[in-house]
């Protein structure tokens, strides 16, 4: 009996989801801008993960003899930097840096924020006070100052850069999960699975959590926005990933440098930079749109 | 209402106390002996050491911990180890710098994102609005420290408009103060305007679609008096919210900005203070900043009540939520 009535109840959500998700497309689709910025987000990533086939040059290779040369001159389609490599290619390569950084970052985040959202929401009292009191004093400092701060105590390096704006991303998910968890925890389903003796986890991990992941995904979209220019903000501060590793925040500090002579190297960095945030902001736009209308920018 | 401000001030204090605690960890993380940074690299065993013993550095951490809160309690933040001042010395003399910084970029983003913002909703889905939510799209997704760099390129190098770099002396007239102070202030105003036009645009459509806006516009008031004093008044709320986030952006983002402007502020000191390894500027400072932004979301909250007397402040419990 009690199978018939589970297999009842899972065949109605699984057509409704079906029909959702279906919906959501349409919905994503007729956004022209979330599309555009769906187009953009998977440009990069095509660039990112075939930057080897793309790139002309190696992306470290110095030619010091054509060092600084202006865009188009001497096979290098954007010019190169003041060691003579090839920007365009390192541009590609720095894609990569890019977008590891960003996804890994928001990862990181998600994963402990999402975990303490859960446990302070879900069990309330004392607990929920002593994490929620700790995201708050996290919450106190300006991210990029947090994420600074950090990396003076890491030292500069990929995986470092992931962990220091991981951990500023921290607070950010266990706010909002612990805001959905209070609301779903008083839904009548949940006191209905407990009284069928459901443990805590399966509660919390199989009903729990999926009614937090449509805000969960739009806040970690754009979040990956803020952990790309966050890292090219670090690397401009000489704070980031270490050289010679190609990273359009590092190559916009080089460019400063040689700003009077080699406007170049700055304007294509920056411009690599906003490009791609700029896609997966309109892409989050349309997301949340389609997802979760309530939520503000 | 000064009771409510009050209990919020005693609600502050465990956020304030954990961010204490943060910052002291953070700091005491830092890899470099700061003695020896300090002393430079001819110093001797010996007077290391002697200076180690001074700052209280070969004490146990707990210790360390507690001689930290003691001091923050008597309003004592220590003294620097490279500028050989006092951290509250130092905080006076650049907080203001930030604060101007600060306060002409928020001026900017409010004149500009805000009105955008307004124009954008009362004329939906024309293509002034589409434009508006375009560029105001672009301006939440600026690197702002290539921004600051791209107008160095443009307005001060190609043009000669604007001085690069520095903060202007009040000495050498206004004309030169306010000329050094355009394009930090734009750099660091990008974003907030950028998100005003958009909470504002989005905050206003809500408003206007419903029944007491079409009474007064039924009662033959001008489409501007009914945007401007009924609709913007209702619309304020979710400004406000954002505002404290913005504010709190701003004191991040003016390390950025004050880094390519060699602006004299508290980003500046920080940048700095990290690279030379003085630990106790940066700790003084970064909790000085995080305690202002704690502050600024009081205000935040306290506004809120003034501009919706309805709001319930009873339930608003904690930090900076």
């Amino acid at each position: 009996m009690a199978s018939v009535e589970t297999s009842i109840q899972s065949t109605a959500p699984k057509e409704q989801k079906k029909k959702k998700e279906a919906g959501l497309f349409k919905k994503l689709i007729r956004n022209r801008l979330a599309a555009i910025g769906l187009g953009i987000t998977a440009f990069m990533t095509i660039v990112a993960i075939f930057a080897p086939l793309i790139a002309p040059f190696p992306p470290n290779k110095m030619d010091v003899v054509n060092s600084l040369v202006t865009p188009g001159t001497a096979g290098h389609l954007l010019g190169t930097d003041n060691y003579g490599r090839d920007l365009f290619s390192r541009l590609v390569f720095g894609a990569r840096i890019s977008l590891i950084v960003g996804i890994s970052a928001v990862v990181f985040g998600a994963f402990f924020g999402t975990l303490l959202g859960l446990v302070s929401g879900y069990f309330g009292g004392r607990l929920d006070a002593l994490i929620m009191r700790t995201m708050d004093g996290l919450f106190a400092f300006p991210f990029i100052l947090l994420a600074i701060t950090l990396m003076t105590v890491l030292g500069q390096g990929l995986v470092n850069v992931i962990i220091a704006i991981g951990i500023a991303n921290i607070p950010g998910f266990a706010r909002i999960v612990r805001g959905q968890v209070l609301s779903v925890k008083e839904e009548e389903f949940i006191e209905v699975t407990r009284s069928l003796g459901a443990t805590n986890g399966r509660i919390i991990f199989q009903h729990v959590l999926p009614n937090c992941l449509a805000p969960l995904i739009v806040y970690g979209t754009m979040s990956v926005a803020g952990a790309i220019i966050s890292e090219a903000a670090l690397s401009f501060l000489g704070l980031g990933v270490q050289p010679p590793t190609a990273s359009w925040g590092s190559i916009l500090k080089d460019g400063k440098d040689f700003l009077v002579l080699s406007p170049h190297m700055a304007t294509f960095s920056g411009l690599a930079i906003l490009f791609t945030v700029l896609g997966i902001n309109l892409f989050g736009d349309g997301l949340r749109d389609a997802l979760d209308p309530k939520m503000k920018v | 209402m000064g009771k409510y401000i009050i209990r919020r001030l005693f609600d502050l204090l465990p956020t304030i106390f954990v961010v204490a605690v943060i910052v002291f960890i953070i700091t005491r993380l830092i890899p470099g002996d700061p003695a020896s940074v300090m002393l430079g690299p001819q110093a001797s065993v010996e007077d290391i050491e002697a200076l180690r013993q001074n700052l209280g550095l070969n004490d146990p951490l707990y210790v360390q911990f507690f001689h930290y809160i003691g001091d923050l309690l008597r309003g004592n933040f220590g003294v620097s180890l490279t500028y050989n001042e006092p951290i509250v010395q130092l905080i006076m003399e650049r907080f203001p710098n930030t604060l101007i910084l600060a306060a002409s970029a928020l001026i900017i983003a409010f004149m500009i994102g805000v009105p955008a913002g307004i124009i954008s909703a009362s004329k939906q889905n024309s293509l002034l609005d589409y434009s508006v939510m375009l560029v105001s799209l672009i301006g939440v997704s600026m690197p702002i420290f290539w921004l600051g760099v791209m107008l160095v390129l443009y307005f001060s190098v190609n043009l000669g408009w604007f001085p690069a770099t520095g903060m202007g002396s009040m000495d050498d007239g206004l004309i030169s103060y306010i000329k050094h102070l355009i394009l930090p202030s734009i750099t660091l105003a990008t974003i907030p305007m950028a998100t005003f036009a958009r909470i504002t645009r989005s905050s206003m459509l809500e408003v206007i679609s419903q029944d007491y806006i079409k009474t007064a516009r039924s009662k033959g008031l001008s489409e501007f008096w009914v945007i401007c004093k009924h609709a913007f008044k209702n619309a304020l709320t979710p400004l406000l919210t954002v505002l404290g986030m913005q504010i709190s952006m701003m004191l991040g983002g003016a390390v950025l900005t004050e880094t390519i402007f060699s602006w004299p502020g508290m980003g500046r000191l920080i940048v700095d203070a990290i690279d030379k390894r003085d630990f106790v500027v940066v700790q003084g400072t970064v909790l000085f900043i995080a305690v202002i932004f704690v502050l600024v979301n009081l205000f935040v909250d306290v506004m809120y009540k003034v501009v919706n007397p309805r709001v319930n402040l009873s339930s608003n419990k904690g930090g900076s939520k």
